[in-house]
Formats: structure tokens, C-alpha cells, sequence
């Protein structure tokens, strides 16, 4: 398989608090990843980490071999090539929804006015957006500013697209179509690497489930495993408190 | 019929009459020195607020964190005393500070200017800094988690809405700078004020001199913050928006597809 992350013994502390402890885990082409654990495990600050908001304390992050924490490749190019969809949105609110997908297009990879505005409408009718494309992000639902910014996101063409709890920030209704977006972008064989608490898209869509729990990957395997015979008590633990929500 | 025989309103009149021309002078003097010093006092507040809201770069190494912690103390002084003194002082102290130590000469309109924009950018320093740290941090991390550099970030996403936030100080900054303009006359800078100081000893008519300018000063800021609440209405742009009727896909669809080898597209 064509590997394009590779994390080795990652560490973060923040002050004394140790938030990642020895983190290792490789993400190749292909792979929809979801990452869950409870609040705090450091999912968030996992993928803070690999996308550079967050300067890793410790251990190595590979791209494509290259070590990105000691500066082997640019970082602002890094970026470019793994995505980022924030809980928040994040969304440019002095842009339009067609500019905030064509803005990175033109400034950052120099492309075409005409070839970004084309690429921005693709993926903007693929994530049900298109209508929308002189509205300003204030004007928009929470579901549809998420659709945007994955749409955002794809327009630049990443290897691997991270999402920090893409659906948290949203009502119930709202939640199903940002799901359906990212299901068929997993199927359409998007790299991906999911920070979330809805289980069902973890068992159903991921290829694999990454647990966290107190800064340590405690399980990592396939999402049939981990839901129905985990190998860690407290993967077991966890999971039971979820079904019995359910 | 001598001044002293006339009613307020006939020497209202008279003054109009006589001074009219002088009165529209100051008052075109008068705007000028503040729009002119409100923009460059803006540019001026732009730059140090964005230096001074700038923070060192992981890899920057120790000379360049120096340079930066350096700027960033003159700066910070300059913004404190313009801040901490009166305008009036400062117009003294440069106008007759820069003939008596340099023998530089300033003619009046330089001499106006460069005050009244230095002490404006000190006080604008302050408000961009406040509307750069009142944008949502959220914003800076989209861009930058699209590859965007933090010079991009900064002209692209965050200046455009801290600017946008600051609209209304930077309106207030214009209609203080009109008024304030009057210190200038210290200097002998032939403004509004300094019309109606004229007029009023040339005739001994205060309280008629005082009402005239004093209408004259009013409506020149009352039409200014009209002017510029219009503008920030402009730059929110339409409350609605058109939904895209035509078919958007007509001109995309089948033109990009899925490349296996770059990964990515869907």
C-alpha cells in the first residue's frame, strides 16, 4: 500500500500536561480512519499536530518519508496536500462561498481565475452547494457551511483530507448531510482521517477505528473488531457506554 | 448701519456676507488636513498594528526574534507618548523644535500634516491592533490549513474583516481629526478655527463668529459620519443573496474527473 503519513512516537505536552504519549500509527492511500475516544484523549490534538496548528513536542511525522516536524518540506506546501475541516467551520466570512473555495486555488497554488472557479463549482455541486455560491457563510446553516468547507478543502486537491469533529457543532438534521458528504467522498476513495463521536459513521464508513484514551492509541484495527470484540477493556468499556446511549 | 446697531441675525449675515469666502476656506483647509491625516494615520496604524500583533516564527532564529522585540518597543513608546500628550504640545514641540535643532523650516501644510497623521496612527495603532485580536483565530487557522502564508493570511482574510471591524473607530478618528485640527492654529495653519479668530477680533462679534463656525464644523462631521455609516453598509454588501438558477454544473461537468495517481478528486 502507498504510504503517505507515517507517525512515529509522537509526543505533545502542554506545560506539564502530557496530552500525547508515544503516538504511532500509518496512514496509506485509501484509508478512511476514524479516531474516537471521549473528550480530552487528545484526538483533536492528534490532528492539530499532523496538520501543524500545533507544534508537536516529541517523535516524527513522515509524509511521503519526509519528516515534516524537522522542516523537510515546506510547511505552507505540507498543508496544501493534507486538508484540513474544523469543528468550527472556519469558513472566510469576507468571502463569498464560491471565493472561499477559489481563494487558496489562485493565491496559493497559482492556478487559472477560470480553472479555480471551475474547480470550486465541482466539488461545490458534489457537496450539494452549488446554489449557493453568492452567499456569504453568515447566510448559511451550520450543515451547509460545513459542506462548504469541505468543498473548500477538496479544491485543493489534498492526499488526505483531516476532519476534527466535522459534526459537533451541529443539530441532529444537520448532521446527516454532512455524513452523506463524507461517506461518499470515503467511497470515492478519499484518504481520510475522521476525529468524531458519531459511531455509526466510524463503524459503517471507516476502513479502520483508531482509539484514544489518555493520550495512547489503546486499539487500532477494523471497525467490525473493535465494535463487536475489542481487544482493550477499556476500548470494551467505552463502546458499552455508547451502545447503551444508542 | 455700523456692527454694533445690528441684531444676531443681521450680523450673522454680515459676517457670511464678508467672510464667507475666507469661512469656506478654512473649512476646505480644515478637511483636507483631515482626511488627508485620517488615511495616512490609518496607514501609519496599520503598519504598527500589524508588526506589533506580528508574533516570531518558530524557526526564527535569535537575531530575527531580537530585530522584532526591538521594533516592537519603539513602536510601543511611540504609540504611548502620541497617545499620553496633548496635540497641541506636539504641534509646537515638532514645529518649532525641527527650525530651532535642525533648521528645518516646515511650511504649514507639512507642518499640519505630519502632526496631525502621526498622532492619528498612534491612536489607529491601537484600534487595528484591537480589530486584528477581535478576529476569530478559527479564521487564521482555515487559512493557514489551506497553505496560505501568513503574509496571505494577513492581506487576504484578516485585514480585510479587522478593517471592517474598525470601520466606525476609524470614522470617529475622522470626525476627532476635523475638530481637532483647531490646535493647529498654534502653528498659524489657516484653518476653520483660525478663521473664526480672525473674523471674531477683526470685529468683536464672538458669539455670532462662534455660532457661524460652529454650524460650519457640524455639518462638515455630521455629513462625514453619514457618509461613512453608508459605506459600512456597502462593505457588508446585500443582506440576500441570489441562489445560482442556472445550472452550474453545465460548465463543469465531465471536465475533471478522478486521477487515480494524483488522489484527491472524487
Amino acid at each position: 500500500m502507498d504510504e503517505i503519513l507515517k507517525i512515529e512516537h509522537l509526543v505533545k505536552t502542554f506545560g506539564t500536561n502530557e496530552v500525547l504519549r508515544d503516538i504511532d500509527f500509518t496512514v496509506s492511500k485509501g484509508d478512511v480512519i476514524s479516531i474516537i475516544g471521549s473528550s480530552g484523549s487528545g484526538k483533536s490534538t492528534l490532528l492539530r499536530c499532523i496538520n501543524m496548528l500545533e507544534d508537536a513536542t516529541g517523535g516524527k511525522i513522515l509524509f511521503h518519508g519526509k519528516d515534516i516536524l524537522k522542516g523537510e518540506v515546506d510547511e505552507d506546501k505540507y498543508r496544501t496536500k493534507v486538508g484540513m475541516v474544523f469543528q468550527s467551520f472556519n469558513l472566510f466570512n469576507n468571502y463569498t462561498v464560491l471565493d472561499n473555495c477559489m481563494i487558496g486555488q489562485t493565491h496559493v497554488l497559482k492556478r487559472s481565475k477560470e480553472e479555480a472557479r471551475e474547480k470550486a463549482l465541482e466539488y461545490l455541486s458534489k457537496v450539494g452547494m452549488a446554489q449557493y455560491i453568492k452567499a456569504k457563510p453568515r447566510q448559511l446553516s451550520g450543515g451547509q457551511k460545513q459542506r462548504v468547507a469541505i468543498a473548500r478543502a477538496l479544491a485543493m486537491d489534498p492526499e488526505v483530507l483531516l476532519f476534527d469533529e466535522p459534526t459537533s457543532a451541529l443539530d441532529p438534521e444537520m448532521v446527516g448531510e454532512v455524513l452523506d458528504v463524507m461517506k461518499n467522498l470515503a467511497e470515492s476513495g478519499m484518504t481520510m482521517l475522521v476525529v468524531t463521536h458519531e459511531m455509526a459513521f466510524a463503524r459503517d464508513v471507516s476502513k479502520r477505528v483508531i482509539y484514544m484514551a489518555d493520550g495512547r492509541i489503546e486499539e487500532d484495527d477494523k471497525p467490525e473488531i473493535i465494535f463487536t470484540s475489542p481487544k482493550s477493556p477499556r476500548t470494551r468499556d467505552f463502546l458499552s457506554r455508547f451502545n447503551a446511549k444508542a | 448701519m455700523t456692527i454694533a446697531e445690528m441684531n444676531f441675525l443681521q450680523r450673522m449675515l454680515y459676517i457670511l456676507q464678508h467672510y464667507g469666502s475666507s469661512l469656506l476656506k478654512g473649512a476646505a483647509t480644515t478637511m483636507a488636513i483631515a482626511i488627508i491625516c485620517t488615511l495616512l494615520g490609518c496607514i501609519i496604524g496599520f503598519a504598527v498594528g500589524l508588526v506589533q500583533t506580528t508574533e516570531p516564527h518558530k524557526k526564527d532564529g535569535i537575531i530575527k526574534r531580537g530585530i522584532l522585540k526591538v521594533v516592537k518597543l519603539i513602536l510601543t513608546a511611540y504609540v504611548e507618548v502620541f497617545r499620553g500628550t496633548p496635540m497641541m504640545l506636539q504641534a509646537a514641540f515638532i514645529y518649532y523644535g525641527m527650525s530651532q535643532l535642525f533648521g528645518i523650516n516646515l511650511g504649514m501644510w507639512s507642518a499640519a500634516i505630519i502632526i496631525v497623521s502621526i498622532n492619528t496612527g498612534a491612536y489607529m495603532a491601537e484600534t487595528v491592533r484591537g480589530g486584528i485580536l477581535s478576529v476569530d483565530p478559527g479564521q487564521s487557522e482555515g487559512a493557514r490549513a489551506i497553505g496560505m502564508s501568513h503574509f496571505q493570511t494577513m492581506m487576504l482574510v484578516i485585514l480585510p474583516q479587522a478593517l471592517r471591524n474598525i470601520m466606525p473607530q476609524i470614522g470617529n478618528n475622522l470626525i476627532i481629526n476635523i475638530k481637532d485640527t483647531c490646535v493647529l492654529s498654534i502653528i498659524g495653519t489657516v484653518e476653520l478655527f483660525f478663521t473664526f479668530k480672525s473674523i471674531s477680533g477683526a470685529l468683536y462679534t464672538y458669539f455670532e463668529a462662534a455660532t457661524v463656525t460652529m454650524i460650519i464644523y457640524f455639518i462638515l462631521t455630521f455629513v462625514c459620519s453619514r457618509i461613512l455609516r453608508y459605506v459600512e453598509t456597502k462593505m457588508d454588501g446585500p443582506s440576500n443573496f441570489d441562489l445560482a438558477t442556472t445550472d452550474t454544473l453545465a460548465f463543469t461537468s465531465g471536465l475533471t474527473r478522478y486521477d487515480a495517481k494524483k488522489g484527491g478528486t472524487f
